[in-house]
């Protein structure tokens, strides 16, 4: 690892690391380091300053707060999984965060640092997505369906910090599940589905669904969930979700081509429809 | 300055009057002595070394695959920070010479000129175009942003097939064609002619990146004169007379030094330009350098493995019976021949046939230039890609005939009555048994369940389809003899070299020429000595890779370290007992004759009287009563040439499922019945399996080295060049049959490839097996999940 010179300081406070990133136009956050370090390995990135965020008070800890969750910026993606609160009020992000990477990612990667670096294939933004997440900044709080906003680009604007995301509870009768499709236990998944399902007699009463690595953002299966609703489990389920790639624009690189990524999109939509509605 | 006291040394060092203990080290599975010192880190890597005064090297490697070099400014980097020196190719035309090239195959070949740093034309994406040397890493590396290169671009050349025909580019100016290299034996005219079947097939080795979990690193000194040399290699001998011959340094100013080496699987049996280089710095700044790898630059730039187009045909009887195979290839060599580019093809040769009998066999490869990292020797090099075309062929020949593939095997393999057995290649299988190994598999597999259960999910349409894939391998290694080497114009011998130095407290040092780099040669040396001299295990050391210490040695590669260099040990042993012996009657007065030697004693044939191995040491170092003419000392050297290849070989079975719906493959199982010969520690076997078997299985599914059209490396990092890990491998069973080589004393046969070799083929049977009711045929390797997926649509 030999990147170019950067300055590096670790502040005190959320408004601390505010004004060492408005001072510093160059300026990169950093707190886990697990999508920057390889970018400064890389030279594909010159920081003059890294701010370190990841041992602020205010991004830390999960907090159960009645009608969501409440999950600092700074939380690895370990502490997620292990988390209690998490597995019982929204146990799909706890799915998915145990999919990224390796363990030793894990125990670095942040929860937040992956919302905020907003790439695509990472597994958590469609979870994000699907759970109609709501991001908490150190400006304002912004929620997922207008945070993505580009391929690696967020609706934050330079110096705005990531300190929590809320997640809303939903309550009994849902059922989750995070269907990952990589090549490698360690690698990014090729393509991903974030599926959150209300089951009500025998029969889908509401369906969410998150895609990871389907655009130049993480995509709802609108389609798909319009045509779930109030749908018996069964062949028709498979029909609804022959249209998750609908609107969706995925890229075609090395691991997969576009046409691919779509087929999979239908086939792993219907899987983890079917598994978070508790359907073998 | 106190007497010698020879008996207060044995005091002292506790010298044993009487056998230590019944040695029987050999085929003990002792865990390896060198471990807790790699596993912890407590050793020295070559990027741990660090002198007084040292710089650290950057290269600046070409961006574009082939370009001619305009300019190269280096004047700015000159001037920052930390700096001590930059230079460009240039500033080294007229010392760097050219990068060795010790297998030039055929008399028509093409060694075009390779300087280790470019300096007229780049011809792959990360040759060495300049260089920075700073007091630090860092500043190494940013100084290389400074430097100006202008670049006027040339054609890249990247498929074989194009660069063989007469409008391509040209890679030099010599043409795309490095070597034609043709062998054959029969009539394979006959063989064809009106063969009742013909399979004809042609299978493409990807590329490969070798991935040692240490990468490559140099350390350079000098003291003005002579030159010490630390590398990440497996060849520290080979290097040091190669360096000398390529710079011109006398050998004997040369000594290079092995420390603990992080693998290598053929990666580090190389002279690199960075070593090349390195050496040269040291010499112009007369300053310590050191340069270590990134990943990365380690990806575009440790030579490749593979990358072959396989056209195999096969003439048969009805019955399955082969008439003969022909094989051509056609072999990519990179930009340029590095060490033995082109023997790597060479060494699949005569393994075509694999345990096949046949009355005919015909052999051509073309060596290729293209514009990409040169290929060289990649863990098992040669056999590999010739047991993959054979493999999958048979199993197309018992598609075709519609019988059992191990059927057909049978039908065709050398029976173990037989041995030993002259092949149609030419090469004589000393010792084998086909039958014990796949009847042991088949048993462990339970082949007949399975294929039940893959017709019952072909009937049901299940989603989810079964394939069952064999591979019944053989493998020439222990390379090799040196006379078969020079026939096939070779640089070098395949002798090895080892000491066994009997210190005077009865300790045991042992030195070998082969040069450990994660094999467990300490360890199984130690258990060969152990049980050779009656010394306890925990007496013997082993020194190796340093051309210091180790004076003579043909390094490790090939899996020939424990055949050939560990039968040096033993044949040093043997010389150290027979002198024992001879002094042992000198000391108790009895003919050689009388004396027998058993578990570390010399006795008196019918007596109690007798020496200890230990107690004859110490008086062979005192020397005050030695028979006439013996010189003190029992130590003894060794130098042995074998007589034959070593002939591994087993049966692995593979059980494959693939998901039709997005064409994802999971190993069910795999077996592994693999007949290494003789074993001297199983750990260290099942180790050696376990992990060819994970390289073969890796190959099969999951890497592949990419360049893009304009030839730049699409899989540089470790996030598209797809290693498997242990989460992604299923649990192996192993198992062994043991047939004893023939042609060393101990019976070994080696391991370093087996698992390699043996695993792919065995793994894309299962899987094209999985898919041959929807007409598939053949998947490309590595057979993605997309791969698989579209040949179902």
């Amino acid at each position: 690892m030999i990147p170019a010179q950067f300055d590096y300081v670790r502040p005190t406070s959320v408004q601390e690391a505010s004004q060492a990133l408005a001072g510093d136009d160059d300026a990169k956050v950093i707190a886990g380091g697990q999508s920057l370090l390889p970018l400064l390995r890389l030279r594909l990135t010159y920081p003059t300053l890294l701010v370190d965020v990841g041992r602020l008070s205010e991004l830390q800890g999960v907090h159960d707060r009645g009608d969501h969750v409440f999950i600092g910026a700074a939380v690895t993606h370990d502490e997620v999984v292990r988390s209690g609160v998490i597995r019982d009020a929204c146990p799909l992000v706890a799915l998915a965060a145990a999919t990224v990477a390796d363990p030793a990612v894990r125990h670095r990667g942040t929860f937040g640092g992956s919302l905020a670096h907003a790439d695509p294939a990472g597994d958590l933004p469609a979870v994000a997505l699907a759970l109609d997440a709501i991001l908490v900044t150190s400006e304002r709080e912004i929620p997922a369906s207008e945070f993505f906003v580009d391929y690696l680009e967020s609706a934050m604007h330079p110096g705005e910090i990531l300190v929590g995301i809320k997640v809303p509870k939903l309550g009994p009768g849902w059922g989750f599940h995070y269907e990952k499709f990589h090549r490698t236990a360690q690698a990014w998944a090729i393509v991903g589905v974030a599926a959150a399902v209300r089951r009500s007699n025998g029969s889908i009463a509401e369906a969410r669904i998150g895609l990871t690595n389907m655009g130049s953002v993480p995509v709802r299966a609108r389609e798909t969930e319009a045509r779930l609703r109030d749908l018996d489990l069964g062949e028709a389920v498979r029909q609804a979700c022959a249209h998750a790639a609908e609107d969706t624009s995925p890229p075609s690189d090395l691991h997969a081509q576009a046409d691919y990524r779509r087929h999979l999109a239908q086939v792993l939509t219907h899987r983890a429809v079917r598994a978070a509605a508790g359907s073998p | 300055m106190s007497e010698i006291d020879p008996a207060a040394i044995a005091e002292q060092a506790d010298v044993p009057t009487e056998p230590k203990q019944a040695s029987h080290e050999v085929g003990r599975a002792r865990r390896r002595k060198e471990d807790a010192r790699l596993l912890t880190g407590r050793t020295q890597w070559t990027d741990n070394i660090q002198l007084p005064g040292m710089l650290y090297v950057q290269f600046l490697r070409s961006p574009m695959a082939h370009a001619r070099i305009t300019r190269v400014d280096v004047e700015a980097a000159r001037q920052l920070p930390g700096v001590v020196a930059a230079f460009s190719g240039r500033d080294f035309a007229a010392e760097q010479g050219s990068l060795p090239c010790a297998w030039p195959v055929s008399e028509d070949i093409v060694i075009p000129d390779h300087p280790p740093m470019a300096y007229e034309e780049v011809r792959y994406v990360g040759e060495a175009v300049a260089c920075v040397v700073a007091t630090s890493r860092y500043q190494a590396a940013d100084a290389l942003e400074a430097i100006e290169v202008d670049y006027e671009p040339l054609p890249a050349v990247l498929d074989m097939n194009e660069a063989l025909t007469g409008t391509s580019p040209k890679v030099h100016d010599q043409g795309n064609q490095a070597f034609t290299w043709k062998f054959g034996q029969g009539d394979i005219d006959e063989a064809f002619r009106d063969a009742p079947v013909v399979i004809d097939r042609t299978y493409v080795q990807q590329r490969l990146i070798p991935t040692a979990m240490e990468p490559r690193a140099v350390v350079c000194t000098t003291d003005g004169q002579s030159f010490t040399m630390w590398s990440a290699t497996q060849i520290p001998h080979i290097l040091r007379f190669l360096l000398a011959a390529t710079t011109g340094i006398p050998e004997h100013m040369i000594r290079v030094i092995a420390p603990d080496v992080g693998g290598g699987f053929g990666s580090k049996l190389q002279v690199t330009a960075e070593e090349v280089l390195c050496l040269l710095l040291a010499r112009r700044l007369g300053k310590p350098v050191k340069w270590t790898e990134s990943r990365s630059e380690g990806n575009l730039t440790v030579h490749h493995g593979r990358d072959q187009i396989q056209h195999i045909m096969i003439a048969a009887e009805g019955d399955g019976r082969i008439r003969g195979i022909k094989v051509d290839l056609l072999a990519d060599m990179g930009a340029y021949l590095m060490l033995v580019t082109p023997g790597v093809p060479l060494l699949g040769a005569f393994m075509y046939n694999g345990i096949y009998k046949m009355d005919a066999y015909d052999f051509a490869c073309t060596g290729v230039f293209t514009t990409k990292m040169p290929t060289d020797a990649y863990r098992g090099a040669g056999r590999p890609e010739a047991t993959y075309a054979l493999e999958r062929a048979i199993d197309e020949l018992a598609h075709e005939l519609k019988l059992d593939p191990m059927q057909v095997r049978r039908l065709n393999w050398i029976k173990h009555e037989e041995f030993p057995y002259t092949t149609i290649a030419g090469l004589t299988y000393d010792s084998g048994n086909y039958e014990a190994a796949t009847d042991r598999a088949m048993a462990l597999f339970g082949y007949d369940k399975l294929r039940a259960e893959q017709a019952d999910r072909r009937d049901r349409g299940d989603p989810v389809q079964l394939g069952l894939g064999i591979s019944t391998y053989t493998e020439m290694c222990g390379l090799a003899p040196s006379r078969v080497l020079g026939s096939l114009s070779y640089g070098a011998g395949g002798w090895e070299h080892g000491s066994v130095r009997m210190l005077p407290t009865g300790k045991v040092e042992v030195v070998t020429g082969s040069s450990a780099h994660g094999q467990g040669h300490e360890t199984a040396w130690s258990q060969i000595v152990a049980d050779a001299l009656g010394v306890p295990y925990e007496d013997v050391s082993v020194l190796h890779g340093d051309t210091a210490i180790s004076h003579k040695g043909m390094d490790t590669y090939g899996s020939r370290s424990l055949v050939v260099g560990g039968m040096a040990v033993l044949q040093a042993c043997e010389k150290v007992k027979e002198k024992a012996r001879r002094l042992a009657a000198h000391t108790l007065e009895c003919s050689p004759d009388d004396i027998e030697f058993s578990q570390g004693a010399f006795k008196v044939k019918g007596t109690s009287q007798q020496k200890t191995i230990q107690e004859l040491t110490l008086a062979a170092f005192a020397a005050h009563d030695l028979p006439d003419g013996m010189e003190p000392r029992l130590d003894a050297d060794a130098t042995i040439d074998p007589e034959n290849f070593s002939y591994p070989h087993g049966t692995h079975l593979c059980a494959v499922e693939v998901d039709t719906e997005t064409g994802q493959t999971k190993i069910r199982s795999y077996v592994a019945v693999d007949d290494v010969g003789r074993v001297v520690n199983p750990l260290i076997v099942e180790g050696q399996v376990h992990g060819g078997i994970a390289q073969g299985i890796a190959q099969a599914l999951f890497e592949e080295a990419v360049y893009d059209a304009e030839g730049n490396l699409l899989t540089s990092t470790m996030a598209d060049y797809l290693l498997p890990s242990a989460a992604d491998l299923p649990t192996f069973v192993t198992d062994r049959t043991e047939t004893p080589a023939t042609s060393n004393p101990l019976g070994v046969k080696g391991v370093g490839e087996a698992g390699t070799i043996a695993s792919t083929p065995a793994v894309v049977n299962a899987v094209v097996d999985a898919l041959r009711p929807q007409g598939v045929h053949d998947i490309q390797m590595p057979c993605t999940p997309e791969r698989v997926w579209r040949a179902l649509q």
